[in-house]
């Protein structure tokens, strides 16, 4: 076996999304040597993409909130599956987090008297919202990236060398998280102990010897045919934390954005801002009826406007009108959207209009959605300002992920191993809230790089080693795509690029936005079929920037992650956030507070690659923590009886 | 409205060296340049190297050169060329060839390390920031940078120059200066340092002589020189040969 590039550090973070640069700034800040792997070039990680802002309940726009009622919003918009501790930490450390924003560079759009402005946005009840025009995420990106160059420049000054103590290796990706298996070395056995990855430019194999490993690669959206998400979403970070012995949970709840491009085909599925909406779009049919009013559910009746006159006079008076049904939660938008098209009153390219030509003078709509203006115009041919958008439902968001800790974002069972930001699960419940990803990518980015360096340090000398076996073990794993023709599998190699493709139909049309029994057991069958056949995935050319062996090895990622999103679907027989099952249509109080939990069915084997009959995860259900009291306080009864079981109204 | 087949000629090699591929590739409705090069990818050459992310225009990855004119692959539409048009991609010239239509940017992260970072305001802590809206809005255009580094390609001092290079930060990150030297609460010059001259002295300003190749290529309509590049010149200049602005600022700093 070829010599592997070894070096060590004190925390590595997987991911330089908003939650991986925001680790890695506290980890070195605090004192630990950081590494930080991400699979593209530094600066262009899938939060750009984030348009609409960072909810935090600082108050600038309208002074009765409170992190209370920001945390009341995000129970809500879970359907109260959310870990409670998790909904509570955000709402109040988010104002923190935008705020110290600002002292690393940051320029949000401000308010009339010189405060940071804050825009209105589906679930929240106040506008709370900071943004930048529809590029949030590219701010935050970018301040995050500017503030790891200003942290390198005096390391620079005092060490001479920028990457002394905080380096980004870009365009790496990670294929496993290595774990001490010796019980001889004086640590426990099943600590994390590094991460082997390759580089993908030269195709070269390192590993990077750390004690505390911080997962924050996002989501999973690449696995699905219609996705707002971009190629690094393959959720990587997901496979590596099971095939470490992490379980994840809620991996049923996938948020399919109601608003994507539907036309033309090769931009279906790219994201049009909920600020849309926020701003004052609305929603029609092809009857040019705004549908919306006849979807509000039980649970937000008292909540939204009953008259499109009502909802049109709450832009300019919240206090006394309630807000229009097109600022309902996500899960509910969309799902209204899939019921128009299906019943035939869908607009031409088989969505529905959003329309903000009607609502807004033409300047002011190029003033407060620049990119959504300037994506019309170049991709689709289309004048915003002049006429409707036709769009529709596009897999956006995984709420699922890597079972963790609140307050130290500590995945559970694997010492060593922390994961922030989308790939960890819990904070939102059974849906997201907008504009709550990107402050959760920065109070838990925090959490895990703060806990992540005091682990490291409070392991002192007592550090786990890796072992060559298992670097080995890896690298051979690495490889066999290219020697997938000689390796005496039966069948023919097979095109990474179309079992791609065909697993991102099957989740499409069999696990999408509405479910059926029938058809998620099909998927299973069907991705067990893919599993198969990835085994002979090959690949042409050498090691060299070879992007369909990069894909080959995502593979094994995409499938393993999808088979958690069926087999949850299909266990969880009710609906609620972003699982929806035709065949059980109605929330059901009993599964409020159980989560689902997936973990590999043989965490030693070698996958059961080659056994379709045989399932990859074992599902387990665990009963939730009942909300703290003073937190439950913060509803009415009369609201929790319509979430809660009796007896946990009773407690 | 349907689909048809387009003749493309793409770059293929490595660092020691290559040349143009010839491919015949289907074209359907609607499709962008990235489109296509994924179908070649699925279809004709797996191996195919190209950097992308987004998709939509707003992450800076897919940035090459089109019939020789540096453009975002993701963001150029089929229709923009004729359909018995050749199609000739290039990886973007400035920069060293990796692989295929991938270049080592390194150069870009270097300069970026060597702008000073913003200086936080003493005196006003987390929260305490006010600023208007106009005067945040200077900053903010050159904030909407994707980093695709087009403008660092197309610059001639630095495409046909590779010896500038030292010496020269490029548009993107002059843009940067000029972005700090224009943040309202940005404190560089009570620490003693003058952006506009370090722009002049150590980022290679005065290389650049405003032929405006950089804004015409920037994906987000971005107004680099007349913005950027023109009023962090004239600050420059009028630091350097005013003496009264000389005076003006010695004085201050001595206060500080």
């Amino acid at each position: 076996m070829s010599v592997v590039d070894r070096q060590e550090w004190d925390v590595v973070v997987v991911g330089a999304g908003g939650a991986g640069l925001r680790a890695a700034i506290e980890a070195r800040e605090r004192g630990a040597r950081t590494a930080v792997i991400c699979k593209s070039l530094f600066g262009k990680a899938h939060t750009v993409m984030a348009e609409g802002g960072i909810a935090a309940a600082m108050a600038n726009a309208n002074e009765h909130d409170t992190w209370q009622v920001h945390f009341r919003d995000t129970m809500r918009g879970g359907k109260f599956l959310n870990q409670w501790r998790m909904a509570e930490l955000h709402a109040r450390e988010a104002p923190d987090r935008v705020w110290e924003l600002e002292t690393w560079g940051a320029l949000f759009d401000r308010t009339k008297d010189g405060r940071i402005s804050q825009r209105n946005f589906g679930g929240h009840e106040y506008p709370r919202l900071a943004h930048v025009g529809d590029r949030t995420g590219l701010e935050l990106i970018r301040t995050l990236q500017q503030k790891i160059v200003s942290l390198q420049q005096e390391d620079a000054r005092e060490t001479g060398d920028h990457e002394s103590r905080l380096k980004v290796f870009q365009e790496c990706t990670v294929t496993r998280i290595l774990k001490d298996t010796a019980s001889d070395s004086g640590s426990a056995a099943g600590q994390v102990c590094g991460v082997f990855g390759y580089e993908r430019e030269t195709g070269r194999f390192f590993v990077l010897e750390a004690p505390a490993v911080v997962v924050a690669t996002g989501g999973i959206g690449k696995s699905f045919k219609v996705t707002s998400n971009s190629w690094e979403y393959t959720g990587d970070g997901h496979a590596l934390a099971l095939l470490a012995g992490a379980p994840l949970l809620n991996m049923e709840f996938v948020q399919f954005h109601p608003t994507g491009m539907v036309w033309p085909p090769s931009v279906k599925g790219i994201l049009v801002t909920e600020s849309v909406r926020g701003d004052g779009g609305v929603l029609r049919n092809s009857e040019d009826k705004r549908f919306m009013f006849d979807y509000v559910p039980d649970v937000f009746k008292e909540k939204y406007a009953e008259s499109e006159e009502e909802a049109d006079r709450w832009y300019d008076d919240p206090d006394h009108n309630r807000r229009p049904p097109e600022l309902l939660p996500r899960d509910e938008v969309a799902r209204a959207i899939n019921s128009e098209v299906k019943e035939g009153r869908g607009s031409p390219h088989g969505g529905v209009f959003l329309d903000v030509s009607t609502r807004m003078p033409a300047e002011v709509v190029r003033r407060r959605l620049p990119s959504m203006y300037h994506q019309f115009k170049e991709l689709a041919d289309v004048d915003i300002t002049a006429e409707a958008m036709e769009v529709g439902p596009t897999c956006h968001y995984v709420m699922g992920g890597i079972a963790v800790e609140s307050d130290t974002a500590a995945a559970r069972g694997v010492p060593g191993l922390f994961a922030a930001g989308e790939v960890a699960g819990g904070m939102h419940g059974s849906n997201r809230l907008g504009g709550n990803s990107l402050s959760d990518l920065l109070v838990f980015g925090r959490r895990a790089g703060w806990h992540a360096a005091e682990y490291a340090q409070g392991l002192a000398d007592r550090r786990p080693r890796v072992d060559d076996a298992q670097v080995n073990t890896a690298s051979a794993e690495a490889l066999r795509p290219f020697s997938a023709q000689t390796e005496g599998e039966a069948g023919p190699p097979e095109n990474p690029y179309t079992l791609h493709q065909e697993l991102q139909q099957t989740m499409n049309d069999l696990v999408g936005i509405i479910r059926r029994e029938g058809e998620m057991e099909q998927a299973l069958h069907k991705l067990a079929e893919l599993r198969v056949r990835a085994r002979r995935a090959g690949v042409e050319g050498h090691r060299q920037f070879n992007p369909g062996w990069h894909l080959a090895l995502d593979l094994r990622n995409m499938l393993l992650v999808s088979e958690c999103v069926a087999r949850a679907a299909l266990e969880r027989t009710e609906s609620r956030g972003g699982h929806t099952r035709e065949d059980h249509p109605a929330m059901d109080r009993g599964w409020r507070n159980v989560n689902l939990l997936c973990a590999l069915a043989d965490p030693g084997g070698t996958l059961a690659g080659t056994d379709p009959a045989r399932s990859q995860i074992r599902l387990t259900r665990a009963t939730t923590e009942p909300v703290r009291p003073d937190l439950l306080a913060l509803f009415e009864k009369e609201e929790l009886v319509k979430y809660l079981a009796e007896e946990e109204l009773y407690e | 409205m349907s689909s048809y087949e387009a003749r493309f000629k793409v770059w293929r090699g490595d660092v020691s060296g290559g040349g143009l591929a010839d491919f015949t590739v289907e074209v359907n409705d609607g499709e962008v340049v990235l489109d296509i090069v994924h179908r070649l990818q699925a279809t004709q050459a797996p191996d195919l190297a190209v950097r992308w992310n987004c998709k939509a225009g707003k992450c800076g990855s897919c940035s090459a050169e089109i019939n020789g004119r540096p453009r975002l692959l993701c963001m150029t539409r089929m229709s923009v060329f004729g359909r018995d048009e050749t199609i000739t991609i290039t990886p973007l010239r400035a920069f060293p060839v990796v692989r295929d239509l991938v270049t080592d940017v390194g150069y870009n992260y270097r300069k970026a390390r060597e702008v000073p970072a913003f200086v936080p305001p003493a005196g006003l802590g987390p929260g305490e920031y006010r600023m208007s809206q106009e005067d945040v809005e200077r900053s903010q255009e050159f904030r909407k940078c994707i980093e695709c580094f087009l403008c660092q390609d197309v610059c001639h001092v630095v495409r046909d120059h590779e010896e500038n290079k030292r010496a020269y930060a490029g548009p993107r990150f002059l843009m940067r200066i000029a972005e700090l030297d224009m943040h309202p609460l940005d404190a560089a010059a009570e620490k003693g340092l003058d952006r506009g001259r370090t722009a002049q002295d150590e980022h290679g300003l005065g290389y650049c002589n405003i032929t405006k190749c950089c804004t015409e290529v920037c994906p987000e309509g971005i107004r680099i020189t007349d913005n950027a590049l023109i009023p962090l010149k004239e600050r420059a200049v009028d630091r350097k040969y005013d003496p009264l602005v000389w005076l003006g600022s010695k004085i201050r700093r001595r206060s500080s």
